[in-house]
């Protein structure tokens, strides 16, 4: 009975096996590959960490990940615990405007990023406006940092609310009836509970802004960043080889930095538990 | 069959090995008549589920087993084609549907025709009491009112076997007082055979026709109610079926000398042995009348009865329950008598 | 409650954070209903630009639709059956298939784009359909879709469920179809949500799999962004915003959280 039961499960998830080797497994093999059998053979991989051209791309993106991360903690950790402590008048319409940019492609995120600091933004106005000269900032590495924080933001509020949301008021009345400061409060029974879920938000934040392309490609940046110059060496000068290996050399850290956080997270919370 | 109609059950070399390698069931003979009402009674992780799921066909036995419904091996037989009914301790009610379709569901699986399943229905929702629930959610119900649509769903199709696994064990004290003699009612009308697992020995002496204890995947003992509670075939069963006192003493000349003083012993032997009764099998009887004396420790108000713990009879402190009206005094010295057919030897 | 000079601190911080993301949305519709936004609304409010995109793009916009319901169509018909037999079978086996299915997520749409391009780039037919975008998106899709029906496996205990329909005699398919799918319909709601408002949106693999032929509404918008004038962008980012606000909206309804919260999107 359980023999047959097993034989209509492995059909029932077959298709989905099928699709994931068939287009996703198998490619990206023969990606990583690809990126060891070109001119340059297995050292592809070796280039992409000594080309200094290469090398310095990895290294901005990452720091630029890294700050957007943090800053987007900051301002979502603040916004997101706000939301989900305290019930006033326009709470919903707020949380809903914070949560639209969420489905915005990195092309449109770029373009808002045009509307804020491009040539005719609001920021070149109001400074125009004020007697400061007009200023600029959408196509330098300061458009690319407010775009990632743009479409950042959304998703590290989301999941900073749901773990907000199971944050014991009783903890904090208890803190407070011993003395705690609204300081102490937050350092000692507000930022642990979020522990974890300001690990994994961080971590996927991060991922997110190493892989994104949209954002830089709209805003066609003189920045170097890893994206920009897989795509460049893809489709300007067909070095398919160095693209795949750059490919695969993101692709690790990225999946790095999530199952990193996830294990992370995962021995904090069973260590809590 | 039998008299009553209902399907006999036989289970042959029955054994359960879970594929962690966990024996969740020794092997197992058991026999039921047809619309006999048996009770699986032992404490958590004894197997007394495992067995009922054997029965149901959730569980396939180890090779060699057998389980036959009256003459069919129905061993090959997945459970949706067993015929039987169940009921879960969690109920498991369809979230997806209302009370009514969640009765009528295994009379639409089996291609009722919509008049028969509507007539069954509306038997069944006379029967439990819950006509007014019909159209309600079952997230909306009680955990009464679940339990009852439960019942309803699990009989409607007719089934050859009616299977109970803790039915009561989620519902507060008073409701599950209630229910259990509403089941008892239920089932011995229905004339259906049924198998019901509780490790409540309260539920199991109110509802079973026979009780078979478990425990560590065998069947210790099977029996009626009655012959369970006062001839237990070892200490488990003695321990787990009500409170059971035990005092060490030394036979001699047809007697059993206690530190509190001597009892008739009709069961030979001689020398130290250790003798077992029920609290309310001592009767507190007057000072002439006594055949051991102690002195009350501690005295608990039960409301029908009154429960004593009393020092001085034996090595330690034994219990008695007596149904007298009057109060006791701590330090009191109170008489006992026991009559011979009442105390147990029990090697084990 | 009494508010304190901290709650009005955050508030004026999280209404700060509302405006850096909504003002960019705000400008951009007015400067797509703007007859010349260098000139500001003065000079007055016209629907030509969305016209225009219309005439140029309308294609780009049936077509984001039409895959997206492809997606959705092949996410559920094998997304479904596959988060079923995840929590079913919880194992070793099962944990590996569940991580390769959703690593797509974790890699970076480019990196996947290329993979899928160096080898299927060499089926002529396959490469310049809508197909190959589809494989993409469905890659893409795929993880949101599991794990949310996942998400509300492990939320009740399904299998009691299925037992007791058992007892009542429903074997394996009718038990899926009748007990399992009707009561995950949250989790397929969210997760059809999810895929359809991805889909729409989706740039990264989108833009290395596409041919002159298969533009989607992003690839347009990149298109206009590079080559139109400032008001047609904005008109299509309007269209866009249409588009995609009625999803977001029933996503915020259908667990929203229950989804972002379990991965990157």
């Amino acid at each position: 009975m359980r023999n047959t039961e097993n034989y209509k499960l492995l059909i029932m998830v077959t298709p989905a096996i099928a699709v994931g080797v068939a287009f996703f497994l198998l490619p990206l093999a023969r990606l990583a590959l690809v990126g060891a059998v070109g001119p340059s053979g297995l050292s592809a991989y070796v280039e992409v960490l000594t080309n200094p051209n290469y090398f310095s791309a990895l290294v901005s993106t990452i720091v630029l990940s890294v700050a957007v991360t943090v800053t987007t903690l900051v301002i979502a950790g603040i916004a997101g615990v706000f939301l989900e402590r305290n019930r006033f008048f326009g709470r919903e319409t707020l949380i809903s405007m914070l949560t639209l940019p969420l489905a915005f492609p990195g092309v449109v995120v770029g373009f808002m990023v045009i509307m804020l600091g491009g040539r005719t933004g609001l920021v070149g106005e109001l400074s125009s406006f004020l007697g400061l000269g007009r200023v600029v900032f959408a196509y330098s590495l300061i458009g690319l940092f407010t775009g990632y924080i743009y479409f950042s933001i959304p998703r590290v509020i989301l999941t900073i609310m749901a773990a907000a949301e199971k944050l014991d008021p009783a903890l904090e009345e208890a803190a407070r009836s011993l003395g705690a400061s609204p300081w102490h409060v937050v350092r000692d029974v507000i930022l642990p509970a979020l522990r974890s879920a300001l690990i994994a938000s961080g971590a996927i934040c991060f991922a997110t802004s190493m892989g994104a392309f949209g954002t830089a490609f709209t805003l066609a940046t003189d920045i170097k960043v890893l994206p920009i110059v897989i795509y460049t060496e893809f489709t300007l000068m067909a070095n398919i080889s160095t693209a795949a290996a750059l490919s695969i050399v993101l692709g690790i850290i990225t999946w790095a930095a999530l199952a990193a956080c996830r294990a992370f997270a995962g021995a904090t919370a069973a260590a809590a538990g | 069959m039998s008299a009553k109609g209902g399907t006999a059950i036989r289970l042959v070399g029955c054994a359960k090995t879970f594929t962690n390698g966990t024996r969740a069931l020794e092997r197992t003979a058991l026999e039921l008549k047809g619309g006999e009402i048996i009770v699986f009674l032992g404490p958590s992780g004894c197997g007394k589920t495992t067995l009922l799921r054997v029965i149901a066909g959730l569980e396939s036995p180890d090779p060699g087993g057998r389980i036959f419904f009256d003459d069919e091996d129905v061993t090959e037989l997945p459970i949706e084609r067993r015929n039987v009914g169940m009921v879960f301790q969690s109920y498991a009610l369809f979230p997806n549907m209302n009370v009514e379709e969640n009765i009528a569901y295994g009379l639409k699986v089996h291609g009722a025709t919509p008049q028969h399943r509507a007539k069954r229905v509306e038997e069944m929702l006379q029967m439990m009491q819950i006509g007014e629930l019909r159209l309600r959610r079952v997230t909306e119900l009680s955990g009464g009112q679940r339990q009852r649509v439960a019942l309803a769903r699990a009989i409607a199709a007719q089934p050859r076997v009616l299977l109970l696994d803790e039915p009561l064990t989620a519902l507060d004290a008073l409701l599950r007082e209630r229910l259990r003699i509403e089941i008892d009612v239920l089932l011995h009308s229905l004339g259906i055979t049924a198998a019901y697992v509780t490790h409540d020995q309260g539920e199991a002496m109110a509802i079973g026709d026979r009780i078979a204890v478990i425990n560590r995947g065998t069947i210790v003992q099977t029996g009626t109610p009655r012959e369970i509670y006062y001839h237990p075939a070892s200490s488990f069963v003695a321990d787990f079926v009500g409170t059971m006192n035990r005092v060490n003493g030394t036979l001699r000349d047809g007697s059993l000398e206690l530190p509190g003083g001597r009892i008739p012993w009709t069961q030979g032997g001689t020398g130290a042995v250790q003798a077992l009764f029920r609290p309310n099998d001592a009767r507190i009887v007057t000072e002439a009348e006594a055949q051991l004396r102690g002195v009350v420790e501690q005295q608990f108000f039960l409301g029908d009865r009154t429960r004593l713990h009393v020092s001085g009879i034996a090595d330690g402190l034994v219990v008695v329950e007596t149904s007298e009206h009057r109060e006791f005094r701590v330090g009191q010295s109170v008489g006992l008598r026991i009559e011979p057919g009442a105390l147990l030897n029990l090697r084990d | 409650m009494a508010r304190t000079r901290y709650f009005y601190l955050q508030l004026a911080f999280t209404l700060l954070a509302c405006l850096f993301l909504i003002v960019p949305v705000l400008m951009s519709v007015i400067a797509g209903l703007t007859v010349n936004f260098f000139q500001g609304v003065s000079s007055g409010l016209t629907l030509r630009w969305i016209g225009v995109v219309w005439d140029l793009y309308a294609e780009t916009i049936f077509r984001s639709l039409y895959i997206a319901f492809a997606a959705l169509s092949v996410t559920l018909l094998i997304g479904v059956p596959a988060a079923y037999v995840l929590a079913k079978r919880p194992g070793v086996v099962t944990r590996l298939i569940e991580e390769a299915l959703v690593l797509p997520v974790a890699i970076p749409g480019l990196a996947t784009a290329l993979a899928l391009i160096l080898t299927y780039g060499g089926f002529r037919d396959f490469r310049t359909s809508w197909v190959f975008i589809l494989v993409g998106h469905v890659l893409y899709t795929l993880p949101f879709m599991v794990r949310s029906v996942l998400a509300v496996l492990s939320s009740f205990n399904f299998r009691v469920l299925e037992e007791s329909a058992a007892s009542l005699g429903a074997g394996f398919w009718r038990r899926f179809f009748g007990i399992i799918v009707p009561n995950v319909r949250s989790g397929i709601v969210a997760g059809a949500l999810t895929v359809v408002t991805l889909s729409i949106g989706e740039f990264n693999l989108t833009w290395m799999l596409h041919t002159p032929e298969t533009m989607t509404l992003p690839v347009g918008l990149a298109d206009s962004y590079a080559s139109m004038r400032l008001e047609i962008g904005s008109a299509y980012t309007l269209v866009f915003f249409v588009m995609i606000t009625p999803l977001l909206i029933a996503l915020q309804r259908y667990g929203l959280q229950r989804v972002t919260t379990r991965g990157p999107a």
